[in-house]
């Protein structure tokens, strides 16, 4: 008996194993009692298949089932609390890793994050060490990496400054070879030269990559990396010369200790530059061996990881609590005889919720589809084969700004459509959005990102107009191909259903894309031949080039959606309720930004109300799917840790009861001994 | 002074003071404020720590310390005046959050609203002196917005003459009162009233919570905090469970409706008369809005102005990040709504005392207006300023996202304004609810004035069915009051289509309800088009108030880049509907990168002139003076993870896991 039940339904798995999961809400098992599509093949799906659901919840269960790991009290601590949790639940896991043989990078570590939900410290250790991999020489990489896996040291990588961030020439520390002693001096001349912000840096790391601006016989050479001891490796006190601390209390990430650092003439020796595309020789000769991009590798990496391993994440988790309290939540009555209605059944909160279910889909394939375009040409790159790069840094830059743009407004809709509870930490929705909103400045600011996919695309252009018709579109980047495809005046489509073709609304995307690519290109050349500078025409233009770059962006989710449906056509069932979110996704899209469809009349006024039509009707059709669309993501109860989220719907018997666990209610009331009774006695007093 | 600023403030086009006393009313109400601000400031009782460095319990505790200093202090400066009051209260305790707060806002004011006189007589003057501190409690843990759905008794019994209170299911626990959970002792209690048999709807109830003298919940009455939140961090918002608790007949608040001692029931009046208190409620809050962005756009363009990033051109020195047209572009709209929701708010309080005396008289003509106006001008500030303040923490990069910029707290304090007193679409739903009204009013052939007067215009309304002839052409792009008409068109429209569209879904659907719901998205657009021209029209009206040349040329760019970014942001509303051209969208986006640049010398002293003091920013970006970087270091040192040089972690976790291999 309790055998078939845990089969028929992952209510065993996934749940918390508290008094209220033993019940399903009626409201949401009728959800689920006739599915339209097998929910578990969608999960395999995105996990990549059969093998990888497998593996992720064999990590699952053992992170659930290990007390260490206990999320319970999470939005009770304090700064400095959760700090400590997050080191302790780090070395825990790392020991078991080690107990367990997992592979050092292996899935099992992705999974293990997932499950613990990020609360983890040290994850710049992990960057700290693929930088090594990226910019070190062989003998760096076999020197430093066993001393990071085997954490003889921690590390963390140490690039942004107080007074200087995405703007990377700008940074102010300084490394000077000094060839008599075959050292570099590091040195922060300035305070707004102090490196402000790297993770882990704060209490933990023993070493920081430093990025500096190398300064040979007298001569800068720009930016290069450092490995800089910073504490004891006896007594974790900061070397001489080091200032080190924690930045205090930010947004969110308590669980990380992010870090100042002072460098006061510290001296590391020759071969702690990092030395794959530069190196120094003993005598002070500079030699470079890469381009100036190659450099930018690891962020490169850091951000194609971030979207799909993060960001993504945060939002998914949103969408499943959002969309499982709203068929739980009943408010109002939509027929005067009926009960209260569920509010998933309000036309607003559908649009309110489905939008961003769509978003979450459509940068899940596009993340994989970047993972695996990364994968393919990173060992060219590390070859010192740079014909991909800059279509590479284009794609993650822009993907980065617009996931993270995208992932945090999605995040926070869902968190608001929640209503009032929403805003209770127990609802677990205002830590996805501090989360997730930290992400559009970190890794890179978003505006700076858009710039420079606007940058890749003025150069894309100008190699379609330099050469009309010839063959030399074969050296256009892949996702700017479709730059040179000859594309038609007006949209063909007559009627709403018109609009629920793929190749349509990708090619109406691609048409709007180009037209603003164009347009700002003719302002920037307007300007430059009425006298302005390169410079000076492009800060002039930036605002359309933002908005390019934006319309680009949006094109490439698009396509890559409608691409990713493509290769589920074996799966009618599944194929049929992706497509209503790719659909909804695109003309989302239009709606929002009908003036750039209407403006050159590519869309006429009466397509965008058959645009609407279509995109109400969608609504209606996501409706039936959502509980399951959420559900395929297969979070356990655990790692979305929300008193609104589980996945048995028992969402007001679990909030009255983690609210009563609060330290304010088992604590006492200090505040009214102190102050309030002798203000309620003040006035006694004087009557 | 960092030189940036100095400069800045040395070459602005006009002085901020005057602009200052616009914004606060007249000269002598900036003199009054600052005086009352420097008793806070001067005096060594009101030390200000930072709360950022504190855990929930401590800035629960330094907020309920500040209360009763507050208390004090204002009876020893003998302020009695709500608007020194407020001037009092907007230094003192910055975002509101006050634990005895709903004491004044909520208790004290139902009490007056709806309590008849012998109930002000027994209570009013022992919560006005704090002897009881009382809260109002109307949120359940199931139920928000949608009044009618609150499941909380008060069954009458005559036996007794007494009303038995009941929460009975979880559903109907009390959520959500602030300083329900540790503070009060008192609350309203909102509840269906049910006498002879029959419920006769919600009614107010006055209910004493916990012992006066040692503050112990009574028996039948479970309290407590409702737990850690996104913001609110210093406020008990509490949860409130009732088990068969009696209170005397006398506590329910019987000014209009009545239970006499054998339970008859008497009907008020009006029931639109209880929604007083909320029009008042949501009329604050638009001010409130626009005080949090006026904040959040001082802090962000203050260190705009002091931030070097980058080159505009190479060889010369990192620029100012203000003066890259991204950043000018993000930050002047905003500020541009800041001084347009300033003016929204000023309007509305006005308005809320004029109908007020209106009703006092017995005159409830214009109470659906004011209440449509109040519900759908609330979402619209609140969703627009949550969006802003999040867009200039943004603006700030990286600081912004340390507690040092101050913008997080702004956020998470501002952000619950978009669900509490009022969910903001069910808000805006109830505007399109009176949008359709007087639709349907018009098209039965009566006129409909006040703020939707333009919908008697409507070219279908007329004999002709001539569309585009009808409509003015031409919008004069560099003239608030031709973009006032072009937003007025765009509404009409907006509200023509959604009326309809719920015209045709009621034809093809069996129930009204249904066809409304089939209807909201349109609906909701309408009521956000109405809205919008609204705001434009009442700031386009208040420049013709200003006299001093030099202020009004500034808020006149303010202005126009306020409704032409609209315009660009709304494109396809404007060419959908043939108020606008192709060539005309290009120049409004022309033109509002020329106003950026025009807006750019006064971006400082504009901030400068919401005359806020550093206290009440709580910023270290945001500071008068500029010195952003030093004191930023200084900040830092405070983390409560720096007080010992290593860490603990070290020793407990790190050291063992090293020396492992």
């Amino acid at each position: 008996m309790q055998r078939q039940a845990s089969m028929g339904s992952p209510l065993h798995r996934v749940s918390l194993g508290d008094p209220w999961s033993r019940h399903m809400h009626p409201d949401i098992a009728s959800e689920r009692c006739t599915p339209s599509f097998n929910v578990e093949r969608l999960t395999n799906i995105l996990d990549g298949g059969i093998e990888k659901t497998a593996l992720r919840r064999h990590v699952e269960n053992i992170i659930s089932g290990d007390p260490e790991f206990s999320l319970k009290n999470i939005y009770f601590l304090s700064q400095n609390e959760h700090f400590e949790a997050a080191i302790r639940k780090k070395v825990h896991l790392q020991k078991l890793a080690w107990k367990l043989g997992w592979p050092e990078d292996g899935e099992e570590f992705k999974y293990a994050y997932r499950a613990v939900s990020g609360e983890l410290a040290l994850n710049i250790h992990t960057i700290f060490k693929k930088s090594i991999r990226s910019l070190g020489s062989e003998e760096q990489i076999a020197k430093w990496t066993p001393l990071c896996e085997r954490f003889q040291i921690t590390a963390t990588y140490a690039q942004t400054e107080l007074g200087h961030g995405t703007y990377l020439q700008g940074l102010e520390t300084e490394a000077t070879y000094d060839a008599a002693t075959q050292e570099f001096v590091l040195h922060s001349p300035t305070i707004t030269a102090t490196k402000w912000w790297p993770g882990d840096l704060g209490r933990a790391a023993t070493h920081a990559l430093v990025q500096a601006q190398l300064i040979c016989s007298g001569v800068r050479q720009g930016m290069h990396a450092f490995i800089v001891p910073i504490r004891s490796l006896q007594d974790h006190s900061p070397l001489p010369g080091v200032t080190v601390g924690d930045i205090g209390p930010k947004m969110d990430f308590e669980q990380t200790d992010n870090g100042f650092l002072q460098l006061d003439h510290v001296r590391v020796p020759r071969e702690n530059m990092l030395s794959r595309f530069a190196q120094v020789l003993p005598d002070g000769t500079y030699i470079k061996l890469g381009t100036a991009q190659s450099n930018y590798l690891s962020m490169v990496v850091a951000r194609v990881e971030l979207i799909g391993g993060e960001i993504n994440f945060l939002l998914k988790k949103a969408c499943v609590i959002a969309t499982r309290y709203s068929v739980i939540r009943r408010q109002s009555r939509l027929r005067p005889s009926d009960p209260e209605a569920k509010i998933l059944d309000y036309q607003t909160q559908q649009q309110k919720l489905f939008v961003p279910l769509a978003w979450a889909y459509a940068f899940h394939f596009l993340a994989n589809e970047l993972l695996d375009f990364l994968n393919s040409s990173h060992d060219d790159i590390l070859n010192r084969d740079f014909s991909l790069l800059p279509e590479l840094h284009a794609l993650s830059a822009g993907m980065k700004a617009m996931g993270s743009d995208f992932c945090a407004q999605g995040t926070e809709i869902c968190r608001r459509a929640c209503g009032g509870h929403g805003y209770s930490k127990l609802s677990g929705l205002p830590s996805l959005v501090t989360k997730v909103t930290g992400s559009c400045t970190y890794e890179g600011e978003n505006t700076v990102l858009y710039l420079q996919v606007a940058r890749f695309l003025v150069k894309s252009y100008q190699q379609v107009q330099g050469a009309p018709g010839s063959t030399l579109h074969s050296a256009l980047a892949r996702s700017v191909a479709y730059l040179a495809e000859p594309g038609l005046a007006r949209c063909p489509a007559q009627k709403a259903a018109d609009f629920l073709q793929p190749e349509l609304y990708t090619k109406a995307w691609a048409h709007v894309a180009t037209r603003l690519i164009k347009s700002s290109m003719h302002r920037l050349q307007t300007l430059m031949q009425s006298g302005a500078d390169w410079q000076e025409a492009w800060n002039q233009t930036t605002v359309v080039h933002v908005q390019a770059a934006k319309a680009h962006c949006f094109y490439v989710t698009v396509r890559t959606f409608t691409g990713a449906l493509e290769n589920l056509e074996q799966e009618p069932e599944i194929w049929r309720a992706l497509k209503c979110l790719c659909d909804l996704h695109a003309l989302h899209g239009i709606l929002t930004h009908s003036g750039d469809f209407l403006h050159d009349g590519f869309l006429s006024g009466a397509q965008i109300e058959e645009v609407r039509t279509a995109y109400l009707d969608l609504l209606l059709l996501i409706r039936k799917d959502a509980i399951l669309l959420t559900d395929a993501f297969d979070f356990t109860d655990h790692c979305l840790n929300s008193a609104l989220g589980c996945y048995d719907g028992n969402v007001y018997e679990r909030l009255f009861h983690w609210a009563q666990k609060s330290p304010t209610n088992t604590q006492g009331n200090p505040a009214y001994e102190k102050y309030l009774r002798p203000l309620l006695q003040s006035w006694s007093s004087k009557l | 002074m960092n030189p940036d600023l100095r400069r800045e403030r040395a070459s602005a086009s006009f002085n901020p003071e005057l602009l200052t006393h616009i914004l606060d009313g007249s000269p002598e109400n900036t003199q009054r404020r600052r005086e009352i601000e420097n008793l806070i400031l001067k005096d060594p009782d009101f030390q200000h720590e930072d709360m950022n460095f504190l855990s929930r319990s401590q800035r629960y505790e330094v907020a309920v310390r500040k209360s009763a200093t507050m208390v004090k202090k204002m009876r020893d400066f003998d302020i009695a005046d709500p608007d020194e009051i407020m001037w009092f209260k907007k230094l003192h305790m910055i975002n509101f959050v006050e634990p005895v707060g709903l004491n004044y806002s909520m208790f004290i004011t139902t009490l007056l609203n709806q309590g008849t006189t012998a109930q002000q007589e027994k209570w009013l003057q022992r919560s006005q002196e704090l002897q009881i501190i009382g809260t109002y409690a109307q949120t359940e843990m199931g139920h928000g917005t949608h009044l009618r759905g609150l499941e909380t008794t008060a069954t009458y019994d005559p036996e007794t003459q007494e009303f038995i209170l009941n929460s009975p299911t979880v559903t109907s626990i009390k959520w959500w009162p602030g300083g329900l959970g540790k503070t009060s002792n008192y609350a309203i209690v909102l509840a269906q009233l049910i006498t002879k048999g029959k419920c006769y709807g919600l009614h107010a109830f006055i209910t004493p919570l916990r012992e006066i003298g040692t503050h112990k919940p009574f028996p039948g009455i479970t309290v407590g905090d409702i737990g850690p939140k996104f913001g609110y961090d210093e406020m008990d918002n509490g949860y409130l469970k009732l088990d068969n608790y009696r209170i005397p007949r006398e506590n329910m608040l019987m000014k209009y409706a009545q239970v006499k001692p054998d339970g008859t029931y008497v009907k008020p009046v009006s029931n639109k008369l209880t929604y007083g208190t909320m029009v008042f409620v949501r009329s604050f809050l638009v001010g409130e809005a626009a005080r949090s962005l006026s904040k959040a756009c001082t802090i962000a363009i203050r260190y705009s102005a002091v931030r070097h990033q980058s080159e505009i051109k190479p060889g010369e020195p990192e620029p100012q990040i203000l003066d890259f047209q991204t950043q000018q572009y993000k930050l002047f709209p905003l500020l541009a709504t800041a001084y347009a929701f300033r003016f929204v708010g000023e309007y509305i309080k006005e308005t809320y005392h004029r109908i007020n005396e209106e009703i006092g008289q017995g005159d409830l003509s214009e109470l659906p207006e004011l209440h449509a106006l109040t519900a759908g001008l609330k979402a619209f500030t609140s969703w627009t300023t949550n969006a802003a303040i999040e867009a200039c923490r943004m603006a700030c990069g990286g600081h912004g996202y340390s507690h040092c910029s101050g913008l997080p707290n702004l956020y998470v304090n501002f952000t619950p304004t978009c669900t509490f007193e009022g969910e903001n679409t069910v808000m805006m739903l109830q505007t399109a609810r009176f949008l359709m009204k007087s639709y349907d009013q018009v098209h039965s052939g009566k006129l409909v004035c006040g703020m939707v007067s333009y919908l008697n215009d409507l070219p279908s309304q007329r004999i002709q069915p001539q569309q585009v002839a009808v409509w003015p052409a031409v919008v004069d792009i560099s003239s608030p009051e031709s973009l006032t008409e072009a937003y007025k068109l765009r509404a009409a429209r907006l509200v023509e289509i959604a009326a309809k569209n719920l015209q045709t879904e009621v034809i093809h659907r069996k129930s009204k309800e249904v066809a409304w719901n089939l209807t909201s998205v349109d609906l909701v657009r309408a009521s956000e088009a109405h809205c919008h021209y609204v705001v434009v029209k009442l700031f386009s009206e208040k420049l013709l108030k200003i006299q001093e040349k030099s202020i009004q040329a500034v808020l006149r760019s303010l202005c126009l880049l306020y409704s032409l970014y609209g315009i660009s942001q709304h494109a396809g509303d404007f060419l959908q509907g043939s108020i606008m051209t192709e060539s005309q969208v290009i120049q409004v986006n022309q033109r509002i990168k020329e106003l950026l640049t025009v807006i750019r010398p006064d971006a400082i002293a504009l901030v400068d002139a919401f005359d806020f003091k550093d206290v009440s920013l709580g910023s270290v970006l945001g500071r008068y003076d500029g010195n952003v970087y030093e004191n930023l270091f200084e900040w830092a040192k405070k983390s409560p993870l720096n007080k010992t040089e290593v860490h603990e972690s070290y020793y407990k976790h790190l050291k063992p896991l090293q020396s492992k291999l």
